[in-house]
């Protein structure tokens, strides 16, 4: 029983991260057709600015902690839109060099990082209280996770607070159901780009500092590895559809985490097995409008 | 009729579109009413519906589009619609999961929308104001599709085909609402239905694959039954 | 004089086999070119780099197939040249067959898997099929490290020898196999053009352009477009194959998305479409990678500040870097260039620029 407490809420944990990256690349997608490729790097660089803020401040103290995520944050926001701004926007609705460019960033940039940072991980420190456990129900669960679900959970709110209410979500959530229509009702929908781009590159920065917390290190390749499962999630969920990326965030990585526990470490492969699955039987995602 | 010689409001010379690579509208020209209805007629798949989305930049088109003498065939869609172009397309494309409000708010660009027209053409649609759009009826949507266009104070109003799929009694509330807009604003109508046609319109564009094959008085083409079979299909 | 492209389909082929001859030749010459090859022809070394090119090369075309010709934009290419790699190894180490059995042995199963993955990506189109096929190769990366029993794990697998011919065995018979490199990137080739010019290789272009007219026309795209993708498979794993053999050996890179990224990168940079692009690409891809990985660790990097320093001393930065600017600046990539130079047409906007909303 304690086992499958603790399995659930690494899970959780786990689903949280997947989520950060994967609401990002799903908004963008949902409105712009674009699958962009660099988010991971948005998110490596994200945790690598909070790394080198918490590095020269008191590493174990929360005032550092929350300075390092708001930066990442940050970081991830800016870059994000400069990438749409500069890049994307040159080759709009030509999807296909879209992805190309932002291939060819990824690839750039996390030579880049590693240019700068090396290639080893580089381990982070953290207030004392997110490496200890609390107990649930028997299971000794790393204190960590709950932070992962906290802001998973305040970022999930936060964008469904602003596709609501604010005249920018209401334009998105139009777009993605029908962009031209939106265009054809006055609106420049191009606006709306750079601010999906912005929220999705906030949330992968966040998802940056956070992951570096739950794997305990920074390296060039953690975006990369990340992104891949966030890619899947995002099919599995429906291409473009917010809460069908949170159900898919959560139980893609409980499948995993289970996988690799009762069955020898298949938990990737389980994974893509149920995206073979969701494939099979409901090409659409379980949220997706349409292939 | 008599002749006013005032500038046209839109007018389209040599405009053709193409779709994927296939071409489906061919050099079409016309000219509206200043004021009225002007009717855009045809079979089915002759390119009316291509004819409105390539005035409206939604499609691939070259040649000359105009509006109040402005020439607006390389802008973006969204600049053509400031100008002043009120767009209702096919099928109505509702945002279903937006509510009706929303949908009407996304709509408005005018400082002063005329919300209280909205009300008093569609009263139904202030009910149902925090409904879903994708869960009203066909009827209500072509409502909420023609309020989105009417909330603004526009210089043109675009319609594709507003009753079809509606039943009867809709029909005649979604022709008497066009009926009323058409005083303020001119209108270039798709239409199948013969009878809303010769209620409002007094200008008639006949498309047949891709070309102009009429362009004139609606009432001289509807009261030959003959030429309506040719051009129409139907009687 | 006479542009480029008004020169007939025949006289191309001509021209391509002289080529062929040439490249045939020069491991018995002794030709230098300082800068971009590391010694004379007849080296070894030298060699063995541009067997790597030439299979590089194949490797493009093979891509080029699926992404130019059929318009899938694949991110598990690499899946098929591992499968071939790592499928031949291990066939070798685990069995008693000779290289021909053990080859064919390897082609059935690629062959299967091709057919299998490929019906099950091809339920979805465009950006999705570009995820599932990414995240069946990082299945194929995940087995590969996973099963460091059979397939060496990180370390990568040795190339057991032991029922391989002597000719291809060892330094001084190098040159065999960049005839071997030589031959497959002609098969390559003859098969990519066969398949493009048949009926089933029409259909399949007229899918990428207008999928509806296609299914109007009363013909299955999905059917046309499986082939092209097994075949595109098969013609990856054959490279696979040699470069097994070439390298001695695999690891777990080529099973990666890195890799996969790579090839596309390959074809984008020669030109998305253009058969001689993907084989140019392939060739200056590869001595560039190795010129810039020598540059990286050259003195006169080293002496540089380090806002130079770090770009200039990983070469996927300026690879990356070099990427983006053709894709921005340079449509049709090195063969687009080509053609523009020699017809002296230039950069035509008019007819890449789409309509702002249009889709
Ligand atoms: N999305 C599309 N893809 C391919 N062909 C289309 C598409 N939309 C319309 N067409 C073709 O364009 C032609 C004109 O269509 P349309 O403008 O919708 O006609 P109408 O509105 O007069 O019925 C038709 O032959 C139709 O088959
Ligand atoms: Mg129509």
């Amino acid at each position: 029983m304690s086992t499958i407490i603790l399995l659930l809420i690494t899970g959780l944990g786990l689903g949280a991260l997947y989520f950060l990256v994967a609401s990002g690349l799903s908004l963008i997608y949902g409105l712009m057709g674009v699958l962009n490729f660099a988010h991971g790097s948005f998110l490596t660089l994200g945790a690598f600015a909070g790394w080198e803020l918490a590095r020269r401040m008191d590493g174990s103290s929360w005032g550092t902690l929350i300075a390092s995520l708001v930066l990442g944050m940050a970081v991830g926001a800016f870059v994000a839109a400069a990438t749409e701004f500069l890049l994307i926007r040159r080759l709009y609705n030509r999807h296909i060099e879209q992805v190309l460019v932002t291939v060819g960033l990824a690839l750039a940039s996390v030579a880049l990082f590693e240019g700068i940072w090396g290639t080893d991980a580089i381990y982070v420190t953290a207030p004392e209280w997110l490496s200890q456990t609390t107990e649930i129900l028997g299971a000794r669960v790393p204190n960590d996770r709950f932070l992962m679900i906290g802001a998973a959970v305040l970022v999930l709110l936060g964008i469904v607070a602003f596709l609501r209410y604010t005249r920018f979500g209401l334009i998105i959530r139009a777009g993605v159901e029908n962009r031209s229509m939106v265009t054809a009702l006055g609106i420049d929908v191009r606006k709306a780009f750079t601010v999906v781009f912005a929220i999705g590159g906030a949330a992968a920065g966040l998802g940056g500092v956070l992951a570096s917390h739950y794997f305990g290190y920074v390296s060039p390749q953690l975006g990369g590895s990340l992104l891949i499962f966030a890619f899947i999630v995002t099919v599995i969920g429906g291409l473009g559809s917010l809460a069908g990326a949170a159900i898919a965030s959560v139980v893609v990585a409980v499948l995993q985490q289970f996988a690799n526990y009762f069955w020898g470490g298949t938990g990737d492969l389980m994974v893509v097995l149920l995206l073979a699955v969701v494939l099979l039987v409901r090409p659409t995602g379980i949220l997706g409008k349409k292939a | 009729m008599t002749e006013i010689v005032t500038e046209s409001i839109l007018s389209v010379a040599g405009l053709s579109a193409s779709i994927a690579g296939q071409q489906v509208v061919e050099d079409v020209s016309f000219e509206m009413l200043p004021v009225g209805v002007t009717a855009l007629l045809g079979r089915n798949g002759v390119g009316k519906t291509s004819t409105l989305r390539a005035i409206m930049g939604l499609i691939e088109r070259s040649g000359e589009v105009t509006i109040a003498g402005q020439r607006v065939d390389r802008e973006p869609t969204h600049r053509i619609v400031q100008r002043g172009v009120g767009y209702v397309p096919e099928d109505r494309e509702v945002f279903s999961s937006l509510t009706v409000a929303e949908n009407l708010r996304l709509a408005e660009r005018d400082s002063s929308p005329n919300r209280q027209l909205i009300h008093e053409l569609f009263p139904d649609l202030t009910d149902r104001a925090g409904q879903l759009a994708g869960t009203l009826s066909g009827g209500q949507q072509q409502m909420v599709s023609l309020a989105r266009a009417l909330v603004n104070d526009n210089r043109v109003l675009l319609v594709d085909e507003p009753t079809k799929g509606l039943a009867p009694l809709i029909v005649m509330d979604v022709a008497k609402a066009l009926e009323r807009a058409a005083q303020t604003v001119p209108v270039l109508l798709v239409e199948q239905n013969l009878q809303v046609v010769r209620m409002l319109a007094e200008k008639a564009i006949v498309l047949e694959g891709g070309r102009v094959v009429y362009d004139g008085s609606a009432e001289e083409l509807l009261s030959n039954e003959a030429l309506t079979k040719e051009l129409l299909g139907v009687a | 004089m006479k542009s480029l492209s008004k020169l007939s389909q025949r006289t191309w082929w001509i021209v391509g086999g002289v080529l062929v001859v040439i490249a045939a030749l020069l491991p018995l010459l002794n030709i230098s070119i300082p800068g971009v090859l590391p010694g004379a022809t007849y080296t070894p070394g030298t060699l063995q780099l541009l067997a790597l090119a030439l299979l590089f090369a194949s490797l493009a075309l093979s891509y080029h197939l699926l992404f130019g010709t059929a318009g899938m934009l694949s991110f598990g290419h690499a899946l098929y040249f591992a499968l071939g790699a790592y499928g031949l190894g291990i066939v070798l180490h685990e069995t008693e067959l000779t290289l021909l059995p053990a080859l064919g042995l390897t082609l059935a199963i690629v062959i299967t898997a091709a057919y299998l993955l490929g019906s099950l990506s091809l339920r979805v189109t465009g950006i999705s099929f570009a995820m599932v096929t990414l995240a069946f190769a990082q299945a194929g990366n995940v087995l590969v490290r996973r099963n460091p029993g059979i397939t060496g794990g990180e370390e990568g697998l040795r190339l057991d020898t032991e029922h391989i011919p002597d000719f291809f065995i060892g330094v001084v018979n190098t040159r065999n196999l960049y005839w071997l490199a030589l031959a497959l990137l002609v098969v390559v080739f003859v098969v990519v053009a066969w398949f493009e010019n048949s009926r089933a290789g029409h259909a399949v272009t007229a899918t990428r352009e207008n999928e509806l007219r296609v299914r109007v026309l009363g013909l299955r795209p999905f059917g046309v477009k499986l082939m092209a993708f097994v075949i595109a498979s098969v013609l990856a794993s054959l490279v696979g194959m040699v470069h097994l053999l070439l390298q001695s050996g695999t690891t777990p890179r080529a099973t990666s998305a890195d890799f996969t990224l790579t090839i596309l990168v390959i074809v984008v940079l020669g030109g998305v479409g253009s058969r001689w692009g993907a084989i140019v690409g392939g060739i200056i891809y590869t001595l560039l990678d190795q010129r810039l990985t020598a540059l990286a660790s050259s003195d006169a990097i080293d002496g540089l500040p380090a806002i130079l320093r770090i770009p200039l001393s990983e070469p996927l930065f300026i690879l990356g870097t070099l990427f983006i600017l053709v894709v921005l600046f340079l449509p049709g990539g090195i063969a687009g260039a080509v053609q523009r130079l020699s017809t002296g047409t230039s950069l035509a906007p008019q007819k890449r620029q789409r309509l702002e909303e249009a889709e």
